[in-house]
Formats: structure tokens, C-alpha cells, sequence
């Protein structure tokens, strides 16, 4: 299969027209900007429609128009513009209806920086937007994986009318890997509510999220919760790493997972029964993987772009049954493996 | 050693000032630090002018402990690798490009990395015959796969910077995973583009890990430019 040299935005741009996505709709902020750059290039060779929106708010609730119709729609941002976004999500989310975003995160609050973080886990997977809702999260930790999730962002949300997120950073979108891209077979479901003309062959739909009667709403809710139950049982997803017999397992997702693994086989090296669970979705959280890949551990040390925010994930998991430690770089600052490797030594690898 | 090949198809000598452009990711970055490391190497005075202000992210500012140990001058946008995300260059190229020294210019990525050179092209055309425009290419990047989509892509920065290229560098790679095969594949590819645009192949690169018979026209380089667990 052929190989190219990509780079993690653009290879999201490239997947997702792969995937049949119809309308991306996007606002430029770096980190993210080439894939809007990529789609304004091929969205309409590809016969598709790209649109840069007057704003990030504007941009999401094109997407809750285009998803309406039943076509594969698309928005891609950082940190900022996705706070802007969150009031559309949740309306999307209030509508049942499919589509992906991405979070291609940078160092925040506020403006923040434009350097890589993981700060946005907290938004991403317990309140990006407001109302009882969730989304799907993806974390991928290279290039080739941006392409494969993003696939299966698409045909979950398409499957659970949902919004699907790729949780990525400025690492991930600006580095160049080899990448193959799949054959994609992405899943054709049918979309009978879709807004897209009746042709007085049946009743029109409606798209909405406003209920009148507070029992109408409650009912309505209580059934995407029935949905959200199936996604934790089928679809939450981990990769384990060295942990059979570790007695320290590091937990680290996304990019931060890459340099941790490296201070993981430094500390094989030096004797240390270290390994490493690798979150590739963060909501449904991979709760069964943790406990499954920290049988054996002693410790636990959670490793984030940020001052912590999966730690509490990690500690329900195991039901507090471990010590979990944490270490964290933010702001922009990416940990190194030695730091990584001299925090497993702390935690007494050394023994 | 592969070094003569350098020397030789830029016209028996280094030129003082070196132009490095090309489509974004195929390598133009570490294609200019190891001109710089090499220069150096030859006891010359080299400045290294970060010109990109398009890619806050993997540049030739993150060299910084790297060219101070060589003695090499580095030149690069106030901002470059802080928070502040604005296209701003606020050196003197101007005055730059005039002092006794070797130059190598590391340029934005496509034509929009191109536009900021343009607006040095009229200063630099005063030094025509003392400067080399290297157009680096990579046959495995995507949108630059074909010689032809390749081309395209060189006059668009040909355009922007209102400058005309001297010579091509194939840099072709996969990253680590480049082999001995994938560089000899790509040779066809760079010749395509050099006849078609009627201009030399300048070298053939290969990173010091692939196993190369160096024969002419190919140029050994170090990685610089890696990920950080690489590191």
C-alpha cells in the first residue's frame, strides 16, 4: 500500500473527505489551520462543500444545519474556538444528530498559547456544552491513527446520532508521519429523520431541541442515556503496553502517550517493570482496561499536558484501590522521557 | 565523498547566499541546518535566517544550542516559538545579506511561506550571481506525489517571491522509515521535475542511518528535525 508523508492536519482533512464528509465548516487558529487550509484545497474537488464561516459559532451551527440533512459534516478548531463552539454542540447533541469535531488543543485558559496541551480533557469528556449529554471522544497518538478514528467517529456518530470528537493536539496536527491510507468503507446508515425533503412520501421531519412538556424532555434524555449505557459496554478502547507484568503502569494518552512510552522501555531497560495503558477513547472512558492492564502495579502514574485532569477517571476506575500519582506538564511545555523516567524512579521503580 | 557532489554541481564553489523553499514537510528545515553545519564545517561564517512565519511549529529557531555550539549565527523572527502567533519579521535582511557571511535562508512552506521572501527579492537580486535557490522536494509528501504537482508548486513560489529557483535538492524520505529502496525509487521523480524545469539536481539526500553506497550526486545528512521522543 502506498505510503505518504503527512501531517497530522492534514491527514484528518484527507480522512475525513475519505470518510464522505460533504461540509466541513471551519474558522482559522493555530494550531489547526492547515486542515482548514487542506479542505479549502480538495473539499470541493471532492465534491463537497467548504465554507470558512464568519466565526467558530457560526461554523458549528452550520454543521447542526448540514447534519440535518443527513449529510456528513464537519468542524475543526482549538482550544478557544471550541469553547465558542460548545453552545452548538449541545444543541447538536439535543437534536440527535451525527457529526465530527476537532480539537487540535493548545494551552489555555483564555487565549493561552499556541503550543501543544491536553488541557480541554475536562471539556472534552464532562461538560462541552450545557445539558445532560455526552460525546464521543477519540484521543489518537499518531498521524496513521488520526485517520483510522476519524472513520469511526463518523460511522459512531452516524449509528448513535451523536456528535464524535477527535481530542488531538498541536503536537499530533503539526508533526509529519508515513501514513497508509485504508480502503474506507465507511457505513452507510440510513438516516430516515433527515430534514431533506419528503416529496410528500412521508411526514416531515423535524430537527429540534426544544421541548414544550418537561416529561417529554425527560423521556427524551432518559433515551440517549439507554444509547450512551451500549457505547460504554461496546466501544471504549485501550492499548496496553508491557503491563502483564508491570509493577508501575503509566497511564498517558494521545502524543504525552508517545514520550511515555519511550521513558517506559528506558525504565525496561534499566530493570523496572514499568508499562503502559494508552486511552485511545476518552468518553466511554476504557474503565475495564485500566483495571485489566493494572492487575500486577503497585502504582499508578497518570502523565498529562495538563495539571491533572484524567486522574480522577483513573482513581474510579480502580475504585481507589491504588495509589494513583500524577505528573504534568501545561501551558505548552511537552514532559520529556527522562522526566517521565525519573517520576517512575521517584515512585520506586528502583526497588 | 558525497560532499564534492555539492560543490561541484553549484559551480565549483559554495555559493555565499543559499535560498531554501519547497512545499511544507518535505524537509527543507533539516536540509538547511545540515547546509549550515556543513559550511561551518569548512571554517566559513555562517548566518542562519529563520524566515518562515507561517509554521509556529518545527522550525529552524529550535536549533538554537545546536548552532551556538557550531558558531553559527541564527536569525529568526522575535517571536518565533513564544505564544505570540503573528506573521512578523522584524530583522534587517536588507543589511543581513550584505555582511561577510555564509547565508542560508530557511524559507515558510509553499507560496504563502514564499510571500515573505518576495518581499526581500529585489535586495537579493543585487547578489544574483552569488546565490543558489534550492527547491527541496519529496516525493512521499502528499498533494506533491507527481513530478507535475510538484512543479506546479514551484512556480506558485517562484511567484510569490518573485524569485527564480537555481537548482533542485531531492530530499525525498518516509521519515525512520525510509530505506535505501525509497531514495533510489524517488531518483526518477527528481530528474522529471529537474528536465522539465530545465534545472540541475543539486543532490540526492539520504540520513546517515540508511545503508547508501554514496555514489555521485548523493548527500549524506543528520536528522535534526525529530520528534521529541526521538530525541
Amino acid at each position: 500500500m502506498e505510503r505518504n508523508l503527512m501531517k497530522g492536519n492534514e491527514a484528518l482533512a484527507e480522512a475525513a473527505i475519505r470518510a464522505g464528509c460533504k461540509c466541513f465548516f471551519g474558522y482559522p487558529i493555530t494550531p489547526q489551520t492547515e486542515l482548514s487550509a487542506y479542505m479549502a484545497k480538495r473539499m470541493e474537488k471532492a465534491g463537497g462543500v467548504f465554507l470558512q464561516a464568519e466565526s467558530e459559532i457560526a461554523a458549528i451551527n452550520m454543521v447542526l444545519g448540514a447534519a440535518a440533512t443527513g449529510v456528513r459534516a464537519m468542524t475543526s478548531s482549538s482550544s478557544p474556538g471550541i469553547s465558542l463552539k460548545s453552545e452548538g454542540i449541545s444543541y447538536i447533541a439535543g437534536s440527535d444528530l451525527p457529526c465530527v469535531i476537532i480539537n487540535v488543543q493548545r494551552g489555555g485558559p483564555g487565549l493561552g498559547g499556541i503550543q501543544p496541551s491536553q488541557a480541554d480533557y475536562w471539556q472534552a469528556t464532562k461538560a462541552l456544552g450545557h445539558g445532560d449529554f455526552h460525546l464521543l471522544v477519540y484521543a489518537p497518538a499518531s498521524v496513521q491513527e488520526m485517520i483510522n478514528m476519524l472513520t469511526k467517529a463518523f460511522d459512531l456518530a452516524d449509528e448513535y446520532r451523536m456528535p464524535a470528537m477527535i481530542l488531538a493536539d498541536g503536537l499530533l496536527g503539526q508533526m509529519m508521519e508515513p501514513v497508509t491510507f485504508p480502503e474506507i468503507k465507511a457505513n452507510v446508515v440510513e438516516k430516515p429523520w433527515a430534514t431533506n425533503g419528503h416529496q410528500f412520501k412521508r411526514k416531515h421531519n423535524i430537527v429540534n431541541s426544544l421541548y414544550l412538556q418537561p416529561d417529554g424532555l425527560q423521556k427524551t434524555v432518559q433515551d440517549r442515556f439507554v444509547r450512551y449505557e451500549d457505547i460504554k459496554k461496546k466501544h471504549s478502547e485501550a492499548e496496553l503496553y508491557k503491563t502483564e507484568d508491570a509493577d508501575i503502569v503509566v497511564v498517558a494518552y494521545g502524543a504525552t502517550a508517545r514520550v511515555a512510552k519511550s521513558a517506559v522501555n528506558k525504565a525496561r531497560e534499566a530493570g523496572i517493570k514499568a508499562g503502559l495503558i494508552r486511552p485511545m477513547t476518552l468518553w466511554p472512558f476504557p474503565e475495564k482496561q485500566i483495571v485489566e492492564g493494572t492487575k500486577a502495579a503497585s502504582d499508578v502514574l497518570v502523565v498529562e499536558m495538563s495539571m491533572g485532569q484524567m486522574v480522577d477517571d483513573v482513581k474510579l476506575s480502580l475504585e481507589c484501590s491504588k495509589p494513583v500519582h500524577f505528573f504534568g506538564r501545561t501551558g505548552g511545555v511537552i514532559p520529556k522521557p527522562t522526566e517521565i523516567f525519573d517520576e517512575i524512579i521517584k515512585i520506586g521503580g528502583a526497588k | 565523498m558525497a560532499r564534492s557532489s555539492f560543490k561541484k554541481k553549484s559551480g565549483g564553489s559554495v555559493k555565499r547566499i543559499t535560498v531554501v523553499t519547497g512545499h511544507y514537510g518535505v524537509g527543507k528545515t533539516n536540509v538547511s541546518v545540515n547546509l549550515a553545519i556543513k559550511l561551518a564545517g569548512s571554517s566559513k561564517k555562517v548566518t542562519v535566517v529563520d524566515l518562515d512565519i507561517v509554521n509556529p511549529y518545527f522550525r529552524t529557531a529550535d536549533f538554537d544550542d545546536l548552532f551556538e555550539s557550531r558558531n553559527i549565527e541564527l536569525i529568526k523572527p522575535m517571536y518565533a516559538n513564544s505564544n505570540l502567533d503573528i506573521p512578523a519579521i522584524n530583522f534587517d535582511l536588507e543589511r543581513i545579506i550584505r555582511e561577510d557571511r555564509y547565508i542560508v535562508i530557511d524559507v515558510g512552506g509553499d507560496d504563502a511561506g514564499a510571500i515573505a521572501l518576495g518581499r526581500y527579492a529585489e535586495a537579493l537580486s543585487e547578489y544574483q550571481s552569488d546565490l543558489e535557490m534550492y527547491y527541496v522536494i519529496n516525493c512521499f509528501r502528499y498533494l506533491t506525489r507527481t513530478a507535475d504537482e510538484a512543479l506546479a508548486l514551484m512556480y506558485e513560489i517562484e511567484n510569490a517571491s518573485r524569485m527564480k529557483h537555481t537548482g533542485i535538492i531531492n530530499n525525498s524520505n518516509l521519515g525512520n522509515e525510509t530505506t535505501a529502496y525509497d531514495i533510489k525509487a524517488s531518483i526518477s521523480f527528481a530528474k522529471e521535475i529537474a528536465e522539465k524545469a530545465s534545472l540541475p539536481i543539486i543532490f540526492h539526500t539520504y540520513s546517515k542511518n540508511i545503508d547508501m553506497d554514496n555514489g555521485e550526486g548523493f548527500e549524506e545528512m543528520d536528522i535534526f528535525v525529530k520528534p521529541l521522543w526521538e530525541v
